[in-house]
């Protein structure tokens, strides 16, 4: 089976190799070979004072970018599926819209907002903020600050995210039965009553979903901040894992360590899986 | 926006409905009118908070396009950056014709590239893809339950988690078309989404074919693949939208001009002073507009696509 090689050659002997090479000091076209390095790469940006200070910053930031976006954008896609949701003309051309940043490559997506980010107070973005608050609020450096570098990632990638989730959400929406809703009119529930038990507890699932879809994707974080922030952002205010990675395999052509953090990315999103797989599990022992 | 004229009747028939002070009239009459002027204001609510959304999503993309038709000096320039004022195609030529030695590489060769690699990725994908999710579903072989799970363990496993390993092992092919490719033909998503189809079709028409003595290669093209648009138009579109903006590997393994994709260039582009917005934004539409034409036109099938990768647990 062809599929199966493919697989076999592109996803399961790299793995294999990740674990190998985080165990060596390899540097490329160097033309030294690979040397033992036992659990040094790890010890490096684990312990090492000299390294691990950027580590956890990265580890730390893609922490916050999940605490934040996670909540955020599903709670939006919730609240944009229950819009998109009911009868209004001209519904199609709304749905179009909201739909149309999901097409949009992450990295075009970026360059986009490089430019509405612009710390020049004629930046979009300044010149929104500007209008709204009648110039009581000044321009921002969006990416050259530290402490708003990281919310103009988030910000960007829930704009672009979130019709991904507002598409599931409301394919779970569609699949409530209208027969309970008839219910809950019968039983008097107001709207919001009706939102709590019949609306929420029918898209447990698909939001088990949504939240761990992007919980593991807040850890893969990488075009937005190597386009924006190709330093790792001031202060390292918005290296990520994946950004440290990239760097040590490429920059400081350092694979073993490159490598080392793919694999504690990798572990972190395998505990996310095996939770989630508990939460359904439980969920299911329960009803 | 082209919104406006949607909301346009109802605004009307606000103010015709429930002119102001109409006290003399006869009390039932009065109180249909109010029921029609609260139903209508209703109606203008909804349609101003969906225009409100609608505005948040499309005025970025918005003010690319328009920024893409301005003189470069009027892109920058606040809220008058969505003033279509100037308008000409002066940045796309500009893009085309500034990409024209082979140390720039050649606009034709970014769009060549993606088209490229993306069609690999897609057609590959779907034949070998969707043969694995076949004989996953239907066919019997010593092993097919532990191939089963294996699969479905690495659908977990993000591209990110062997990038850098998978960029070891590659380290010979850089810059060539292959290295872009060859990791994403085959993929642990698409075969788990075409066995879950396969799987939950009816047998009977197979096995009628079995028994007329087909081979489970010819049923699979005969019988199955008519039968399975939708999971191969889902599988096309999911594939098409990833392998179009991949980014992180290119980033890792091209750095030659003549074979690098539209994302990857596109940050080069912006990254390279001085810079010159109109023809950045220029090149963000061209690099955008063959994937939004088919959302547009597909919008259906696209929104079906995406809600179906989602209704696995």
């Amino acid at each position: 089976m062809p599929a199966g090689i493919g697989l076999l050659l592109f996803v399961a002997v790299p793995f294999v190799t990740a674990i190998w090479l985080s165990t060596q000091n390899v540097s490329l076209n160097s033309g030294r070979a690979p040397a033992w390095f036992g659990l040094e790469q790890y010890r490096r940006i684990l312990l090492d004072p000299d390294f691990r200070g950027v580590f956890y910053r990265g580890l730390l930031n893609n922490f916050v970018f999940a605490v934040i976006v996670v909540p955020v954008q599903t709670g939006a896609a919730v609240g944009l599926a229950v819009l998109l949701n009911r009868k209004l003309k001209g519904m199609a051309i709304y749905r179009t819209f909201f739909f149309m940043p999901i097409v949009f490559p992450m990295a075009l997506v970026a360059v986009m907002w490089k430019l509405i980010y612009s710390r020049d107070d004629l930046g979009m973005l300044n010149s929104v903020i500007h209008a709204v608050t009648f110039g009581h609020v000044g321009p921002v450096d969006w990416l050259g600050d530290s402490h708003f570098a990281l919310a103009s990632i988030i910000l960007l990638s829930i704009w672009q995210g979130v019709g991904f989730q507002t598409i599931i959400v409301l394919a779970g929406l569609q699949g409530i039965s209208p027969a309970l809703y008839e219910a809950a009119a019968i039983d008097k529930a107001n709207r919001w009553n009706q939102f709590r038990h019949v609306t929420l507890p029918g898209l447990r699932n698909t939001l088990i979903f949504v939240v761990m879809v992007t919980t593991i994707f807040s850890f893969r974080l990488f075009d937005q901040v190597y386009i924006l922030t190709p330093t790792g952002g001031p202060g390292n205010s918005t290296t990520t894992l994946m950004f440290q990675a990239v760097n040590s395999a490429f920059n400081a052509n350092n694979v073993g360590r490159g490598a080392a953090i793919t694999v504690v990315l990798f572990i972190i999103v395998l505990a996310i899986t095996v939770l989630q797989r508990r939460i359904l599990k439980e969920e299911r022992e329960i009803s | 926006m082209t919104t406006r004229p949607n909301s346009l009747p109802a605004v009307s028939a606000m103010t015709s409905g429930a002119p102001p002070g109409d006290r003399g009239k006869r009390h039932r009459a009065d109180r249909g009118k109010r029921h029609r002027a609260v139903a209508v204001l209703r109606v203008v609510r909804e349609h101003f908070v969906m225009i409100v959304f609608s505005a948040i999503f499309v005025s970025p993309i918005a003010y690319m396009i328009i920024g893409s038709l301005k003189p470069s000096g009027e892109v920058l320039n606040g809220l008058r950056g969505f003033e279509p004022t100037h308008l000409s195609f002066q940045n796309y030529t500009g893009v085309v014709s500034r990409f024209n030695s082979d140390a720039t590489g050649h606009f034709g060769q970014f769009y060549l590239t993606s088209a490229i690699v993306s069609f690999v990725v897609v057609v590959g994908g779907l034949i070998v893809n969707s043969l694995a999710g076949y004989a996953l579903a239907r066919l019997k072989w010593k092993g097919r339950n532990a191939a089963l799970l294996v699969v479905i363990m690495l659908v977990i496993v993000p591209f990110e988690a062997i990038a850098v390993p998978l960029y070891y092992l590659m380290n010979t092919y850089r810059n060539t078309y292959y290295v872009q490719f060859l990791p994403f033909v085959a993929s642990a998503f698409s075969i788990y989404l075409f066995y879950s189809f396969f799987a939950g079709m009816p047998r009977q028409l197979e096995e009628a074919a079995r028994i007329d003595g087909a081979t489970p290669l010819k049923t699979f093209l005969l019988i199955i693949v008519p039968m399975s648009k939708p999971i191969f138009a889902t599988v096309t579109i999911l594939t098409f939208l990833s392998s179009w903006g991949s980014f992180l590997w290119p980033v890792m393994t091209v750095d030659d001009p003549s074979v690098r994709p539209l994302p990857l260039e596109i940050s080069v582009f912006q990254g390279q002073p001085p810079l010159d917005w109109g023809q950045i934004f220029a090149f963000g539409v061209m690099l955008v507009a063959p994937i939004l034409v088919v959302f547009l036109l597909f919008q259906r099938w696209f929104v079906q696509s995406v809600a179906s990768s989602g209704l696995k647990g």
